[in-house]
């Protein structure tokens, strides 16, 4: 045994870095065909305690149902041994903001899926990490070659700050949406170095 | 035609043959879109939250010892997770593993780590602002993909 507690004390030296990425947007904007076409994706039960209060689901005729299950999406990239990237696609629904808060704790920044369709189905994401101070990148996902816009045009449309990058993509192809993640880790990058310039 | 092949409600028949249509009836819903049988707090007796407080989605956890030792405490789940945590995993990956709920998991978790049977990593990049050195190997992992 004596071996086995020599390998356990070297358990910090082997533990990863583990980097969040979310990847959000409106319903059927693209985040379950992203995390799966950059990673191997699986699904990921939450089983959550419903809080009740404002925007809640309207429970009247089942009040017992105090627990609601909601299906994310992850997915694992690995860099190195020891240098994981997790992408989380975030579940569509307004109600399951609480479940946001805990996938943005420490997140790496985010991925917000536009479809140009429906181009407001993102505002809340986009609310949401303006808010909290959570880089994202804007990614359009075309759909439809009749409705594509440039990248000027929607980062316009949604009224982003200049500098947040907007990327024009096809969510389905691998290189497209790892290009995508690229962007978005060079654009904290800079924002970490820019940061770091003014203090 | 016989008669028997008629078996139904309105046949008369003994109580456990009763019974056992009824189990194998209720049993055909039960599959994995069901989802699951038992409601997944029942497996924490109701607790929502971990001991000794909350720990990331990727935090890590490695088991201390190669498997716990039976005890009354410890459910057949607890043991599911410390096999499946002697080399370092993420909380997300055991979830996801053993198709249990995050929230759940994170409860036996707690247990675990009070029993002394395995020790949590919190990610690094939770608490402080992203090294550059770290993005940029990111970024050429990437690319190298």
């Amino acid at each position: 045994m004596v071996s086995v507690r020599s390998d356990r004390d070297s358990a910090d030296s082997r533990i990863p870095v583990a980097l969040k990425i979310l990847i959000a947007g409106g319903f059927g904007a693209g985040k379950t065909t992203m995390v799966s076409s950059v990673s191997e994706i699986r699904p990921l039960q939450t089983e959550e305690v419903l809080t009740g209060g404002e925007g809640a689901d309207d429970t009247s005729g089942v009040e017992s149902k105090r627990t609601t299950t909601v299906t994310m999406d992850f997915g694992r990239i690995t860099i190195t041994e020891d240098l994981q990237l997790y992408l989380f696609g975030t579940p569509g629904q307004d109600r399951f903001w609480f479940l946001w808060d805990e996938l943005s704790q420490g997140a790496l920044g985010a991925v917000v899926l536009a479809d140009t369709r429906r181009l407001a189905d993102c505002f809340p994401s986009i609310d949401y990490f303006e808010q909290r101070g959570t880089p994202f990148v804007v990614a359009v996902n075309t759909f439809d070659p009749e409705h594509r816009f440039g990248a000027d045009a929607v980062g316009r449309a949604l009224d982003l700050d200049p500098d947040v990058p907007v990327v024009v993509f096809d969510a389905r192809q691998p290189a497209a949406a790892r290009n995508v993640l690229i962007e978005l880790v060079e654009y904290v990058a800079r924002r970490q170095l820019a940061g770091a310039g003014r203090r | 035609m016989p008669a028997d092949r008629f078996g139904g409600p309105d046949t008369p028949g003994r109580p456990e043959d009763q019974a056992a249509v009824t189990a194998r009836a209720t049993h055909d819903w039960l599959d994995h879109d069901a989802g699951p049988v038992v409601r997944p707090y029942a497996m924490t007796q109701g607790r929502v939250a971990p001991n000794g407080g909350e720990f990331d989605l990727v935090a890590f956890v490695v088991a201390t010892m190669p498997d716990a030792l039976p005890s009354p405490h410890l459910l057949p789940e607890h043991h599911a997770i410390v096999a499946a945590s002697w080399e370092p995993i993420s909380v997300v990956e055991l979830a996801s593993k053993l198709d249990l709920a995050i929230g759940v998991v994170r409860v036996l978790l707690g247990d675990l780590r009070s029993a002394g049977l395995i020790s949590l990593y919190e990610p690094p990049a939770a608490s402080q602002p992203h090294d550059v050195d770290v993005l940029k190997a990111v970024v050429n992992g990437l690319r190298a993909l």
